[in-house]
């Protein structure tokens, strides 16, 4: 034990034991990806096929927004579809036939299998294929599944994205090397990161999701990609599965890891070092200058994540090692080990990483380390406010621009304003 | 299969949330996949509170499916037993544990708990929200209230004060926290005790001794009624069946549960906070008269506030609706009376293209009418669930008794009020003190859409205009271009004319002459054609 301390030292958590718990679990499923998703992709509409639970989710989650013209709908299982497949499918069919015809503007349809399709196991994959022969070339037919029995919260973006892949073009091996920047960022998020990477000389450079859902980028073995969110493990393997090559980094938080994940780009692009150095400097002074605004309210302060979206992780290191916080125990829905040992080797070793959830469980230990800030859902938050602690409530660290050097202050004041608002209440 | 953007209620398992929620030692455990506890955030977010619903979830993953989800519940079923140590708990299933068929009542049965197991059986494919809060509470009643039809509870013969039990009230309930003090002060004036209030406040052992009460009162049928209807079986207790929305309704509530409890009612009918009838008496609600106004909302409070709109506003009302199917004969037996269409129906757009076609001045609904209003750039205020965080107010506002009375008459006359103040502000825009973009109160859009929305109260609105500000009519001139000019055949004149009546009335005034000239083949509407139509549809 001794001999090996300073080896765990050194690489952080890379090869600490992982607490995995199972029990109940305070999670959104991956229906709630799609609240984000259909504002990234403005011609594409997600049609949920599940329970009047599945479009009470996302009333609940999509708040205000769902009276905005949305592009998602459930099409509510009743008793009779319940009584036979057959007439399930017809129902199905006709629910899409009676959308498009009202939205001759979409382009690109999900059908999104929920709990309950699941369970009577709807084919969606086949209803995709049966109603892609009706409406293509004018609607593409895509079907993926946000279930909650197999996807949790962010999960459900991966698996949306993971079913574009297929329909990706392939971008032939005589081109020029590509890079694919993969995972859906708020445009003005997008629109720097690509400033900077083109700014870096890396001209032939794609995203994923596209805007328009049906520019879908090229793939193929000279395509390079860089994961900009942390829970996008099924994307990636779809990517390799087509011959692309995934570009270790950490994620783009912070002035450090952004500067991290640009450099893991120029690396494999042969940019000069020295013009790498000079491109990103004017961005990451500024984000270190954004983050010291933050760092007297949260350097030395304590923080729990419970597991929510799998962004915990690097979240956790960006607190940490640009901020000076101390990460109590990280919680995660998911973990996946290579596309988190960059972000691991940089939290302390003293640092819990929980993959999993028993809700109760987890919260004794919250109130037996009393931490001075805990990241936690919305069903939690109020709860643990009022036993006294101090919460950020962690759905709007995915709905929020967070990612890049010019966010980099926005992220910290994320953090921050809770406990500020702590301190100046009187009442 | 149904299309659906927006739901008014959420599943059965929902409303079994609310009543175990609201009450302070049971525990629903809920057969459910991981991503159900959503559920929560709408008491700890919405109803703000400080504390988790009490409900477990068994978070079924697909790995799980098959035996293991057996196990897995009853481990958590001991898990939430031992840590929470209620006194009864609830079992159930969501939507999809449904589909797995696993025997929630069977496997928690089996496992002889030493409190009571209530099993709940909520359909998720063929009911809804209140239906599932009312049979949670039909069978927390059942189980625990002590007891049996053949066996009345012994009732405290010559009791010194008659005893009421306060059924109904929820977590998540619209109001429901405040119409309780108010029901209270009433049952106070009438030296009337509150044996249990439930679901909201009771305990399991409260449950146990509803028997004790003289009789019942129903605040919200939806959650109550089932319950009631067992009392009063079992123990011979009647139930209240109006429901205080209002003045006069709670005027009658009085008599009727003075009349159930043998006392004189008079003490309670002189609460010296009625202000609504002088409120609504006063010259300044004169043009309230006659106003069209749509009602939207559960049944209960569409009915309570149609006969308020009517009776007590002087407004009109011309759409009656709801969205729980389960009071669907009430509802029509109330449209009938009011001589409208009742419309029944869960899908909001229905009840869009209703409110459209019947060009109310006020909307009266829920959350889901408040955005369609906005859209139609109609007053609007809320009167029943599902509302959003907003409703759930800090101060005290009742719907019930005669604090709830004055309460509903702020809340519906505030957005017309609005309304007058922003006519004002547009008749005023071009005044060089009101630039364009000065008017929006809460119709952020308002101000520049011409949308056809209203029916002409025309002529009151505009004489109370024309009198509370005559200059206005002689003052400013029309701007050029404000409007886009859709039927050439206006003259410059009479268009002029037009931009002077109130936005919320002017699409029915140029429908209206546009028609009337039609009807006569002329060529074009002239300021004599406008005035001619006016005086010709005037009522």
């Amino acid at each position: 034990m001794i001999a090996a301390a300073p080896l765990a030292a050194s690489q952080g958590c890379a090869s600490a034991p992982v607490l995995r718990e199972r029990g109940q679990r305070e999670v959104f499923c991956g229906l709630t990806g799609i609240v984000w998703l259909h504002r990234k992709m403005p011609d594409a509409f997600f049609l949920v096929v599940g329970s009047r639970t599945c479009a009470h989710l996302l009333q609940s989650a999509a708040g205000v927004m769902i009276f905005a013209e949305p592009r998602f709908a459930t099409a509510i299982i009743e008793e009779r579809d319940l009584a036979g497949l057959a007439d399930a499918n017809e129902e199905l069919d006709r629910v899409v036939r009676r959308l498009l015809a009202r939205r001759p503007e979409i382009r690109t349809l999900f059908l999104v299998g929920s709990c309950p399709s699941e369970v009577i196991k709807l084919d969606l994959s086949r209803a995709a294929q049966r109603l892609a022969g009706a409406f293509l070339p004018d609607v593409r037919i895509v079907n993926y599944s946000g279930s909650g029995i197999e996807t949790t919260f962010t999960q459900g973006e991966d698996a949306c994205l993971a079913a574009l892949v297929p329909f990706m073009p392939a971008h032939p091996a005589a081109c020029d090397q590509q890079l694919l920047i993969v995972g859906a960022l708020p445009d003005i998020v997008e629109d720097q990161l690509l400033r900077l990477v083109r700014d870096l000389g890396i001209t032939n450079v794609a995203c994923l999701p596209a805007r328009e859902s049906r520019d879908l980028p090229p793939v193929g073995p000279n395509t390079r990609f860089l994961l900009a969110q942390p829970f996008l493990g099924e994307t990636a393997q779809a990517l390799e599965d087509r011959g692309a090559v995934h570009l270790p980094a950490p994620f783009p938080f912070g002035a450090e890891g952004t500067t991290d994940w640009l450099h893991a780009a120029a690396i494999a692009f042969g940019v000069d070092e020295m013009h790498f150095r000079a491109t990103v400097a004017p961005g990451r002074e500024r984000a270190k200058r954004a983050l010291e605004h933050s760092r007297a309210q949260l350097e030395g302060k304590s923080i729990f994540f419970l597991p929510d979206s799998q962004l915990e992780l690097p979240l956790a290191r960006f607190l940490h090692t640009e901020l000076g916080m101390v990460p109590i125990e990280v919680g995660t829905p998911y973990l996946h080990r290579q596309h988190m040992a960059l972000e691991l080797a940089q939290l302390p070793s003293t640092t819990v990483i929980s993959e999993g959830q028993d809700v109760d469980k987890q919260l004794d230990r919250v109130r037996a380390s009393k931490p001075d800030i805990t990241v936690c859902g919305l069903g939690l938050a109020n709860p643990l406010e009022a036993e006294g602690f101090t919460t950020k409530w962690a759905i709007e660290l995915v709905f929020s621009p967070i990612h890049g050097f010019d966010q980099a202050g926005d992220l910290a004041e994320l953090f921050a304003r809770p406990i500020r608002r702590r301190d100046v209440l009187r009442v | 299969m149904q299309l659906s953007v927006w739901t008014y209620e959420g599943p059965p398992h929902i409303g079994a949330m609310r009543v175990a929620t609201g009450m302070t030692d049971v525990h629903y455990l809920l057969h459910a996949p991981q991503g159900d506890t959503y559920a929560d955030l709408l008491f700890t977010m919405i109803e703000r509170r400080g504390k988790r619903p009490p409900v477990t979830y068994t978070t079924f993953q697909a790995r799980d499916l098959g035996k293991d989800t057996a196990e897995l519940f009853q481990s958590a079923a001991r898990d939430a037993v031992a840590r929470f140590r209620p006194a009864a708990l609830l079992v159930g299933a969501s939507c999809t544990a449904e589909l797995i068929q696993d025997d929630p009542a069977g496997m928690a049965q089996a496992m002889r708990l030493d409190i009571p197991v209530i099993p709940l059986e909520l359909p998720s494919y063929s009911r809804k929200e209140n239906w599932g809060a009312s049979e949670t509470f039909y069978q927390i009643v059942r189980t625990l209230a002590v007891g049996d039809s053949s066996r009345p509870a012994p009732r405290q013969a010559g009791s010194p004060r008659p005893k009421a039990n306060l059924l109904g009230p929820s977590a998540l309930g619209f109001r429901h926290r405040d119409d309780i003090v108010e029901i209270a002060k009433i049952l106070a004036a009438l030296g009337i005790e509150i044996n249990v209030t439930a679901p909201m406040g009771a305990s399991a052992a409260d449950i146990a001794r509803m028997g004790e009460a003289d009789f019942n009162i129903v605040l919200y049928p939806e959650i109550a009624e089932t319950a009631a209807r067992w009392l009063e079986k079992t123990f011979q207790q009647p139930f209240t069946k109006t429901i205080p929305i209002g003045h006069g309704a709670t005027v009658d509530f009085i008599r009727e549960v003075a009349a159930l409890a043998n006392v004189d009612p008079a003490p309670a009918l002189n609460l010296p906070e009625a202000r609504m009838p002088w409120w609504s008496r006063s010259v300044d609600s004169t043009y309230l008269t006659g106003k069209r106004v749509f009602i939207f909302g559960d049944a209960t409070h569409a009915i309570a506030a149609a006969r308020v709109a009517r009776d007590e506003l002087g407004f009109v009302v011309c759409g009656l609706g709801c969205y729980n199917r389960e009071f669907a004969r009430d509802l029509r037996a109330a449209a009938a009376e009011h001589g409208v269409e009742p419309l029944i129906t869960d899908d909001h757009l229905e009840v869009e293209d209703a409110i459209a076609a019947a060009h109310p001045e006020l909307v009266l609904g829920t959350q889901m009418e408040r955005h369609i209003a906005k859209r139609l750039s109609i007053p609007c205020a809320v009167i029943s669930a599902p509302v959003h965080v907003q409703d759930f107010p800090a101060r005290h506002s009742p719907q019930m008794g005669f604090e709830g009375a004055n309460v509903l008459f702020d809340s519906w006359v505030h957005p017309l009020v609005m309304g007058l103040e922003e006519h004002l502000l547009t008749m005023f825009r071009d005044d060089f003190e009101f630039h364009d973009g000065a008017g929006a109160s809460h119709l952020s859009h308002g101000t520049t859409k011409t949308t056809p929305v209203a029916e002409p109260v025309a002529e009151p609105v505009m004489a109370d205009i024309a009198a509370a500000a005559p200059v206005l009519f002689a003052s400013g001139s029309v701007a050029a271009g404000g409007d886009v000019l859709e039927m050439t055949r206006w003259t410059a004149e009479a268009e002029a004319e037009l931009k002077k009546i109130p936005f919320f009335v002017r699409g029915k005034a140029r429908r209206n002459t546009e028609r009337y000239a039609e009807e006569r083949g002329l060529a074009s509407i002239s300021l004599d054609t406008l005035y001619d139509a006016k005086a010709h549809y005037a009522r």
